[in-house]
């Protein structure tokens, strides 16, 4: 329980999700910042700097530095579940900013694939979608095919009209190519997704 | 001088402009360009975004082919490529186990030995201002851009290690040299919402249209960018009543020079630049 003290800086840890019944059991903060492997996240003193500079801040659900509380007082399902971590861009301009040099952008990543592995998928499913379809098309291909990522996006998303318009101009003027060079070595680039496929 | 290329993806899709446009000006300045080996997708956002260990692979998969040969510079064009090229050598150069594995995953080593550039670092740091001065034919007076970083290229600014990362400069020299009167602005660096252009596309349009807002506030006429994804936010995203002509910094710059293209290229583009190229007897 001492050890559990320490690492929440002397905070009580109010626990809303996680199982803490051993000094072995590793708390939600303990994951991410491992995930991290940097400054570990509870150096914030919430100076705001990240949620200010923040470009999607105003449409979070949580801001930026709220989401570092949250995880140090062990709210998983909260964040995991939020779409925070979906809208952040991954401008980087938290991490330039932070007087601590937390790296947030980072946590934003770690927290996606924490949310992704744990199953709780993705509260902004056009998001996840996205980065599915381009994913699955550089596994196919060794390199975007942007016509194919694009229409595998819209099956997966149902959002099959927008930019219908905008689609047809660019293929009139021969930016949208149906086929288009791959990796020769396409097996090299497959191996690589086998090999740190998230299991 | 000599250096290898990565395109990556969007330089051979909806950036080709840029691809072309940068292979024009390199030929006019004496770079030899060699597109590296079989090189595959960096990874982008997607990679990073979801998965930590294939967004370093997928990248570090290129440097590894770039490191055999002996050209020891690689041009990279889309910023976001630049930028996980450089984040895969920083986390590789800073975490031994994480190289351990990421060399077993590639099955060969990476040595770090490759040196990843962007094409506004060479032309301002190798090719020089004044050298470039001398091929420009055309001013290009009346133009009034505002020059557009965004995110990618500048931070974080320990991985990007490129000019400085709230009021970049080098951009708006090289704007300045071909006789540009290029608009002081606070926006140079400030998010255009990237990959949430097609999940989120609310989200985006409100963030491009308040970019170009604030551009023409500065008294711009265009705005001058060097990303793919920036690129295709400006150009497609801002709404009818802000909307301004985008340039890739290589197109104006093959302008300059006289150089053949810019006509065709700008037909690509969804806001017509034509107009005001034309109107300034700049085509």
């Amino acid at each position: 329980m001492s050890k559990v003290l320490v690492k929440s800086f002397g905070c009580w840890p109010l626990t809303e999700d996680s199982e803490t019944n051993g000094e072995d059991m590793k708390t939600f903060l303990d994951e991410v910042n491992e995930r991290i492997n940097g400054v570990p996240i509870q150096r914030c003193y919430h100076c705001r700097k990240c949620t200010a500079g923040c470009p999607l801040a105003s449409v979070m659900e949580y801001n930026p530095n709220k989401i570092i509380k949250m995880i140090q007082l062990g709210m998983k399902d909260k964040v995991l579940g939020s779409s925070t971590i979906w809208l952040c861009a991954s401008c980087e301009t938290c991490i330039t900013r932070c007087p601590n040099e937390v790296d947030i952008a980072r946590m934003m990543d770690a927290l996606r694939e924490m949310a992704i592995v744990s199953g709780v998928g993705a509260r902004e499913k056009n998001v996840l979608h996205f980065h599915e379809a381009f994913l699955a098309n550089i596994r196919s291909n060794g390199r975007i095919n942007e016509t194919m990522m694009t229409v595998n996006y819209k099956l997966k998303s149902g959002d099959l009209f927008s930019d219908a318009a905008m689609g047809l101009s660019m293929f009139m003027k021969g930016k949208l190519a149906l086929i288009s060079p791959k990796t020769k070595d396409i097996q090299s680039v497959r191996g690589i997704f086998d090999k740190t496929k998230n299991a | 001088m000599k250096v290898q290329y990565y395109p990556g993806c969007s330089l051979h899709g909806t950036a080709k402009e840029y691809d072309q446009s940068v292979k024009a000006v390199s030929r006019a300045l004496g770079i030899e360009l060699k597109e590296v080996e079989d090189w595959s997708c960096c990874g982008a956002t997607s990679a990073h975004a979801t998965n930590f260990r294939l967004s370093v692979a997928l990248p570090a998969r290129n440097l590894a082919a770039a490191e055999k040969s002996d050209v020891k510079e690689v041009m990279v064009p889309c910023a976001a490529c630049f930028n996980r090229f450089k984040s895969a050598q920083h986390h590789l150069g800073h975490d031994a186990a994480l190289k351990a594995d990421v060399e077993k995953i590639l099955g060969r080593k990476v040595e770090g030995t490759v040196s990843v550039r962007n094409p506004i670092d060479i032309i301002c740091k190798d090719i020089g201002l004044d050298a470039l001065e001398g091929k420009v034919t055309r001013k290009l007076t009346g133009l009034k851009p505002v020059s557009y970083y965004g995110c990618l290229l500048l931070r974080p600014p320990e991985v990007c290690q490129f000019d400085d990362y709230e009021n970049p400069v080098l951009l708006d020299k090289i704007l300045r040299t071909m006789g540009a009167d290029v608009r002081p602005w606070s926006y140079k660096t400030d998010c255009c919402g990237g990959s949430l252009t097609i999940s989120r596309t609310d989200i985006v349009i409100k963030m491009v249209d308040k970019l170009v807002a604030m551009a023409r506030e500065a008294g711009a006429n265009c705005v001058v960018t060097a990303c793919p994804v920036c690129m295709a936010n400006l150009d497609m995203r801002a709404s009818e009543n802000v909307r301004l002509p985008v340039f890739y910094f290589t197109e104006l710059v093959a302008l300059a020079m006289g150089l053949q293209g810019p006509a065709t290229w700008f037909k690509l583009h969804n806001v017509d630049p034509t107009p005001l190229v034309s109107g300034l007897g700049l085509l």
